[in-house]
């Protein structure tokens, strides 16, 4: 049972992974304007967590898909 | 294994050295706003693109790829040299940064800053992983998680004395004196702390582990490749890292460092008052490290670091509303208040004038506020006020002060239960020959990168979803959700008995090929 929901929870973290990435780069999109809100418009700081969350984001993705596969099923 | 003696030795070099690379990445942070003006001119866009990348890639960027480079030195050449290596670095970096001159007399200063400061990082990256791993390996058999807690403690005292150095140092200098060079004093101190804790460290020996792993010729020849590309070791990273490091990294920067942000900022208390408080619920929490640490040698690790996460996901909010109550005037009954205006010309465009409000208003609980709003209005439009800056400070009543001390020391006990442990759980995670390289790379991710950016992703989510001072929250509380659930299923409770690779060493799951 515990191995069956860790299989498919794999799919779950595979969709957060690709879900945070695209969220972060439309927040991005639409908080750098030069009249944008003042902590937040900067692209530097954007470009930076973006460079740094996206490999972090394959790594969770990759992550998932291990445990998809039953690579983390724990034997009885 | 060392004797009782013998391991005494080893944690006090080793977290002597890790507590003077803290001290030395925190006092940059601490005189962020000195250095700023020194080194950084306001006005300068060269200058702020510099300031925005010291600050930024210091923290995120470069301690994963110090945990890289060093952690595979480690593994090479050995723990001890390769953490000599990273004080020396350290220290020398900090050192140089209180000897260069300020921009207005040389102009290359903002980029010499950014190269020291990115040191700083890197060096930070290659400190954690070796001191926990050389003091693991030399622990004995069930009390790897106490021993190796000393190192946790490291960073909260870490800031305690670049706390105390730059304090002491403002108190006996002018305050023009301290603006003008004294400033420099905490960073010029650097190259003592880092000379004696180099001594110390000389005198030490090699990881018996390592040492024997040496001997008989099997360590790594690449590291980084038997780290992560190798399947059945980079599963392990990733547990490590989305299972553990990444909810232990937002709930260690949000107890120790976003609580302050908020009580200061959003809260608007009075710094000196708060600042002595938050020290003291540190002081009262600090040794909870050690004993979780010790905790997890009787009842597993993963049991200790998960409860900390959970109670962090449920006590967030409650915790950080009552810390705004406190400070929240609209709840409070006005004894008398006072408003003092002042009107000038605008230095910056003579056909304005500049308007400084200050309230000053004591409220019935015994607390005191002063607001000093700034306004600019123009000659021409005298009903235009624009409001330019508006600083709050409130001083709570001394009733307050162990109701808010209780509440950061929750923060920081929760703080202590995802942290104490987390060394002895890398440690474990993984073989000996890799060891260095592959628990620095996820402990950097999760401290550096999910830790590292809450305060930023904490004003991302105020600042873009109305006014809502809570709404911050939901950075770190979702983070350490996702990260109990994934160590509640994936991760097991079970003490590798053995960091000597003889026998099981992925412990934690059993790995299928």
């Amino acid at each position: 049972m515990m191995n069956t929901i860790k299989k498919y929870l794999g799919l779950v973290w595979i969709i957060i992974a690709i879900g945070a990435i695209v969220l972060l780069i439309k927040t991005a999109l639409e908080n750098i304007q030069a009249d944008g809100k003042l902590e937040i418009n900067q692209p530097m700081p954007w470009i930076i967590i973006i460079s740094i969350f996206t490999p972090i984001a394959i790594g969770m993705a990759l992550f998932g898909y291990y445990a998809l596969k039953d690579e983390y099923k724990l034997d009885d | 294994m060392s004797s009782e003696k013998g391991i005494w030795k080893v944690i006090g070099a080793s977290s002597v050295g890790t507590l003077i690379e803290w001290y030395d990445f925190y006092i940059f942070g601490s005189l962020a706003t000195i250095i700023s003006e020194k080194f950084f001119p306001s006005g300068n866009p060269t200058a702020a693109f510099l300031a925005t990348l010291a600050t930024f890639a210091a923290g995120f960027i470069v301690r994963p790829f110090g945990a890289l480079f060093f952690g595979r030195l480690g593994d090479i050449i050995g723990r001890k040299h390769t953490f000599l290596l990273t004080l020396v670095i350290m220290g020398g970096s900090t050192f140089l940064i209180g000897c260069i001159p300020s921009y207005e007399n040389f102009h290359l200063a903002p980029y010499l800053i950014l190269l020291l400061r990115l040191l700083q990082g890197l060096a930070l990256g290659g400190e954690y992983g070796g001191a926990a791993t050389y003091v693991a390996e030399h622990a004995p058999l069930h009390k790897r998680g106490f021993y190796t807690s000393w190192i946790q403690t490291t960073a909260t005292l870490g800031l305690f004395v670049s706390l105390i150095v730059i304090i002491t140092v403002q108190k006996n200098l002018s305050k023009e004196a301290f603006n003008d060079w004294g400033w420099r004093l905490p960073f010029l101190l650097s190259i003592v702390l880092v000379l004696v804790s180099i001594l110390i460290r000389m005198k030490m020996n090699e990881s018996p582990l390592f040492a024997k792993l040496k001997s008989e010729g099997k360590t790594s020849v690449n590291p980084l490749k038997e780290s992560f590309g190798n399947k059945t070791n980079l599963k392990m990273v990733l547990l490590a890292l989305f299972g553990a490091t990444m909810g232990q990294g937002v709930v260690w920067y949000t107890g120790q460092f976003y609580a302050q942000t908020f009580l200061l900022k959003t809260c608007g208390l009075e710094p000196t008052q708060t600042n002595t408080w938050l020290g003291i619920a540190l002081l009262l929490a600090t040794p909870f490290f050690v004993v979780f640490g010790w905790l997890s040698d009787k009842i597993g690790r993963k049991a200790i670091m998960l409860t900390g996460m959970l109670l962090a996901v449920v006590c967030y909010r409650p915790i950080f509303t009552a810390m705004y109550n406190m400070s929240d005037v609209a709840q409070k009954v006005e004894v008398q208040s006072a408003i003092d205006i002042v009107k000038k010309i605008n230095p910056e465009n003579a056909n304005d004038s500049i308007i400084i409000k200050t309230t000053t208003a004591s409220y019935t609980d015994g607390s005191a506020l002063t607001q000093v709003d700034k306004y600019t209005q123009e000659t021409k439009k005298p009903d235009n006020l624009r409001l330019m800056e508006s600083k709050k400070s409130l001083i709570l009543d001394d009733s307050y002060q162990w109701k808010l001390i209780a509440l950061v020391f929750a923060l920081v006990f929760f703080v202590t239960m995802v942290y104490g442990p987390i060394a002895a759980f890398l440690v474990e995670l993984f073989p000996t020959k890799i060891r260095y390289t592959s628990m620095s790379l996820p402990y950097h991710i999760g401290n550096g990168v999910f830790g590292g950016l809450v305060p930023f992703i904490a004003t991302l989510i105020t600042v873009s979803s109305g006014k809502d001072y809570l709404n911050g929250l939901w950075y770190p509380i979702g983070v350490a959700a996702v990260c109990f659930v994934i160590g509640l299923l994936y991760l097991t409770n079970k003490e590798d008995e053995d960091v000597s690779d003889n026998e099981n060493q992925y412990i934690h799951e059993t790995p299928k090929n």
